[in-house]
């Protein structure tokens, strides 16, 4: 029996429709990421990494920018992991089946999705506003909270994979459970956890509302995180807001700096990932 | 956890805060001073800064975020000095002891981004203007235009109003003068750092009106003109008080600050739009710089005395480079006397 | 009971200091689980106490005002909650049947070896970050809208009843459109990935058991996997009005950050994350500050609610499928 028009017409609107469902989100993420790449591309000179942000009008770099970035971000990797890797151990190992377990694995994955900007203003009246200036530190504090819940989800996730006869045997080996978690848990997870840092160090490289009111900007050389500091996405925004010909070319060639480094953060924590599930 | 996990970044982290030079300039690391405010002074303030550190080593590091912005942080004490196009009157500087004196002169000229539409090409006047910001004229082909512009290619398209979005002395500046022009903007959004906008975009300081007018077809916005000398944009010619109507430029704009009377204007609080003579431009302005009467940090103070009255002195090239007006010899002595009379 | 048998008995306890060290661990840990549940609470306290001033001077025409007059003193947050979720459900017309889509042809249609590929790809967009699609939209995107969607769209549409103006303005680009379309693209792989995932979980028997019946692949879609998996596409759909919602730079580029109420999708706006980005640092009045932050306040409330709603769906969907956190 023939199957009707109407639904084989219906099918084959479907598989279109799919079909070019799937073409249009591949056609955005080529679109995107050719245009960074050649405008960004066009602007790569050895200068980009020696030379720093310049006034309007001349030719200049972007290593404060750099530089301010990855201090910011490897600070807040300092502050934020041993706080979600113990809240995410609590999480899998002594709260499992508490109410306090279950309330913190909710709010935690709300903090993951919340607006980076009310974070942002958070640490300007926190932090900002008792110092009287903005800083590095204040800056370093917020991108810390946004890494937060992903290091305690990846943490409780990667724990909870591990199954209970390992944690069975230390136990009967008479390991305390702190010894438990820490030379056989976190040793198994360690991958694990590592591309959740990971992952977290790529998505706070790319936030620049946070850093709008903390660590503000400076175009000038800087070490001082008790000052306002250069960073990489607010260069960009300034920049690319702005109509010098010169700074548009900086910011795509910061643009393509950050999406180059977001890019191969992921392909090593899919490395990882693999040569996790291998070993 | 792994202990030489931690120590790399720990490593970092004492690194950065042990550091505080620069490396780029053969200078050691001098002092730096912070400042925040008006973006209309933004392009000679940042040639100044590089000039001055080559030559002492004092970064000043200036965050361009709209005289709103300036006048914000410096009273509540976050920068060193602030920068506003908007004078303070005298009541609120005594409430914040705070000292106010100008450094430049500067014009506000109207820049378009219409094809075939050369600089200097296209007339607009002061009412004009007044009624395309209100959305009274919306298409370039308005007969208003048209009938002031007769051998120009006008094209049917609505006209993009840019506007700013932040608190801007360059906006008080402009919507001054176009109170003074037209009763019916008096009336309507009237003048201020902000107003009333009736549609059109928003852009974020100078150079975000810059940059929308740069990128959006048929578009119409209000800068500095150093910022249409820098992006080579198209700009319209306003018509002054005398019926003129003068191109902007650095004679045009000093015809316009010559006529103001700053002898008599007590902490400087002096606006210059509108400004009779032939050759006046009529929405010329100044920048006015905001520093504590009493500074907590005495250092810091003295370096920021010491760079503006550097800038005052000896910042002439780069101003007139960028069509600005420099201040003055006279003038100059007076904002001296003010200082050392009142910064202590 | 003998020596040997009483140390027998003692050997698997673990030594005192092997306990207190096991209490300061699991205090340290608690701490750290207290400390986010702290963290939030925090958040929503500050906020609500910044924002004080401007619930105190407006009350509730707070959210009803259009006015945005920082000289006057005047703030009302209805232009920029209109931009806020204009540009979000512009987001999810255009993030939903792509997203379903998409999941559809990973699970059903693509050859098995491209899926793994092509999946990577589509999270990649998640990877980009927000700044990136805003340059993109502002220097790229935007000018194409310009040129070639937005006059198509005035033309043809702009005199219509009803829709008409939804469309009618100068086509200058920037505006709710473009900036519902880039939050579009951006929301794309947070709901595709929640969808591949429930769907691919679809149990085997129920679908094949369909097409045994001689369902054809869209009537086993409409008529199995969705309505299996409603609860999760829901959470997904919220998930994904979340981060539309809290997106701040992509849209901050292409909005156009006018204060005005405009029927037309062609015009410019605000949004409450790029208001809040554009001028927090000019605010020059604590009532212009406190405004800001009461912006920022009810942008929190609002995500907390949607992100929340689509936390208890797809915890639901995971008690379903039988996981246990």
């Amino acid at each position: 029996m023939a199957i009707r028009a109407s639904r084989r017409i219906a099918d084959v609107v479907a598989f279109v429709f799919a079909t070019a469902a799937t073409a249009f989100g591949l056609v955005w993420l080529t679109w995107i990421l050719w245009m960074t790449f050649r405008q960004g591309a066009a602007a790569l000179t050895p200068s980009l990494f020696t030379q720093m942000t310049p006034p309007p009008g001349s030719s200049g770099g972007i290593f404060n920018a750099l530089y301010g970035s990855a201090v910011m971000i490897l600070l807040a990797v300092v502050i934020g992991t041993p706080v979600g890797v113990a809240a995410g151990t609590y999480l899998a190992e002594h709260g499992r089946h508490t109410r306090l377990a279950a309330a913190v694995s909710f709010i935690n994955d709300i903090l993951l999705s919340a607006p980076s900007i009310v974070i942002g203003l958070f640490i300007y009246e926190l932090v900002v506003r008792r110092a009287g200036h903005f800083s590095g530190f204040a800056g370093a504090l917020s991108l810390a909270i946004i890494l937060l819940p992903i290091v305690v989800r990846t943490t409780q996730e990667s724990l909870l994979l591990i199954p209970d006869t390992m944690r069975e045997a230390g136990f009967a080996l008479g390991l305390p459970r702190w010894r438990v978690t820490r030379q056989i848990l976190y040793k198994a997870a360690m991958s694990a956890i590592l591309t959740g840092i990971l992952l977290g160090i790529a998505r706070i490289a790319g936030e620049t509302a946070p850093l709008l009111f903390t660590a503000l900007n400076n175009q000038f050389w800087s070490a001082n995180l008790n000052a306002p500091l250069a960073n990489l996405p607010v260069v960009i925004f300034q920049y690319a807001m702005s109509p010098y010909d010169e700074w548009h070319t900086l910011a795509w060639a910061g643009a393509f700096v950050l999406t180059a480094f977001v890019l191969l953060l992921n392909i090593l924590v899919r490395l990882i990932a693999r040569k996790g599930k291998q070993g | 956890m792994n202990r030489p996990f931690f120590a790399l970044p720990a490593l970092a982290l004492l690194a950065a805060c042990g550091s505080s030079g620069g490396n780029e300039a053969a200078n050691s690391s001098g002092a730096q001073i912070t400042g925040a405010g008006s973006t209309f002074v933004y392009p000679v303030l940042s040639a100044w800064a590089a000039d001055y550190r080559n030559q002492n080593g004092t970064a000043v590091n200036y965050q361009s975020i709209g005289s709103g912005g300036g006048i914000a942080q410096v009273e509540a004490g976050t920068v060193d000095f602030g920068a506003t196009d908007q004078p303070l009157q005298s009541d609120e500087l005594a409430k914040n002891n705070l000292a106010q004196f100008p450094v430049i002169v500067g014009g506000i000229v109207p820049v378009v981004n219409i094809a075939g539409v050369d600089a200097g090409k296209l007339k607009l006047t002061g009412p004009i203007l007044a009624d395309i910001y209100q959305g009274k004229i919306k298409n370039w082909n308005d007969p208003a235009i048209v009938r002031l512009n007769p051998g120009v290619n006008l094209p049917s398209a609505a006209i993009a109003a840019v506007h700013r979005s932040d608190g801007s002395g360059t906006t008080f500046n402009f919507t001054h003068y176009l109170s003074q022009v037209s009763p019916a903007w008096k009336a309507g959004p009237g003048e201020g750092k902000t107003v009333n906008w009736t549609g059109g975009v928003g852009g974020k300081g100078n150079e975000g009106v810059a940059g929308y007018v740069k990128q959006l077809p048929n578009s119409l916005g209000y800068v500095e003109y150093a910022y249409v000398v820098q992006n080579k944009m198209s700009y319209a010619l306003v018509q002054n008080a005398a019926g003129q109507f003068v191109a902007p430029s650095a004679d045009s704009f000093a015809a316009a600050a010559g006529t103001a009377d700053w002898k008599n204007a007590q902490d400087f609080n002096l606006v210059m739009t509108n400004a009779p003579g032939a050759n006046a431009y009529p929405i010329a302005a100044s920048t006015f710089i905001l520093v504590p009467k009493q500074p907590k940090d005495k250092a810091k103070s003295n370096a920021v005395i010491a760079f503006f009255k550097y800038a005052i002195e000896k910042g002439q090239g780069q101003a007139t480079k960028l069509d600005y007006v420099p201040l003055p010899a006279d003038l100059v002595k007076q904002i001296e006397d003010y200082i050392s009379q009142n910064v202590k | 009971m003998n020596a040997t048998a009483a140390k027998i008995l003692e050997a698997p306890r673990p030594k005192k200091s092997g306990a207190g060290a096991d209490r300061t661990f699991e205090l340290i840990t608690s701490g750290a689980a207290w400390f986010v549940l702290v963290l939030l609470a925090g958040i929503a306290l500050s906020m609500a106490w910044g924002g004080r001033l401007a619930f105190k001077t407006f009350g509730w025409r707070f959210i009803t005002s259009p006015d945005w007059d920082a000289v006057g003193g005047h703030f009302g947050a209805l232009v920029p909650i209109y931009g806020t979720l204009v540009t979000s459900a512009i987001a999810l017309i255009i993030a939903v049947p792509v997203s379903i889509g998409i999941a559809l042809f990973l699970t059903d249609i693509a050859p098995r070896w491209t899926r793994g590929p092509i999946a990577i790809a589509i999270e990649l967009l998640a990877a980009i970050p927000s700044i990136i699609y805003g340059m993109w939209g502002l220097f790229v995107f935007a000018p194409f809208m310009a040129a070639h969607v937005e006059p198509w769209l005035s033309d043809h549409l702009g005199g219509k009843a009803v829709i008409g103006p939804l469309f009618s303005g100068p086509p200058i680009g920037i505006g709710m459109l473009t900036a519902g379309i880039v939050l579009g693209i951006m929301v794309i792989p947070f709901i595709a990935a929640v969808a591949r995932e429930v769907f691919s979980a679809v149990p085997a028997p129920l679908r094949e058991s369909a097409v045994a019946l001689g369902s054809t692949r869209w009537e086993v879609l409409r008529h199995v996997t969705l309505p299996y998996t409603r609860s999760a596409m829901i959470g997904a759909i919220f998930l994904g009005l979340g981060r539309a919602l809290g997106e701040t730079m992509a849209v901050t580029f292409v909005l156009g950050n006018a204060h005005d109420l405009s029927a037309s999708l062609l015009m410019p706006s605000n949004s409450i994350a790029a208001a809040i980005a554009n001028e927090f640092t000019e605010a020059d009045t604590d009532l212009y500050r406190s405004s800001l932050i009461a912006l920022g306040f009810l942008l929190f409330v609002v995500t907390f609610m949607v992100l929340s709603i689509a936390k208890l769906l797809l915890l639901r969907v995971n008690k379903q499928m039988g996981r246990t956190h």
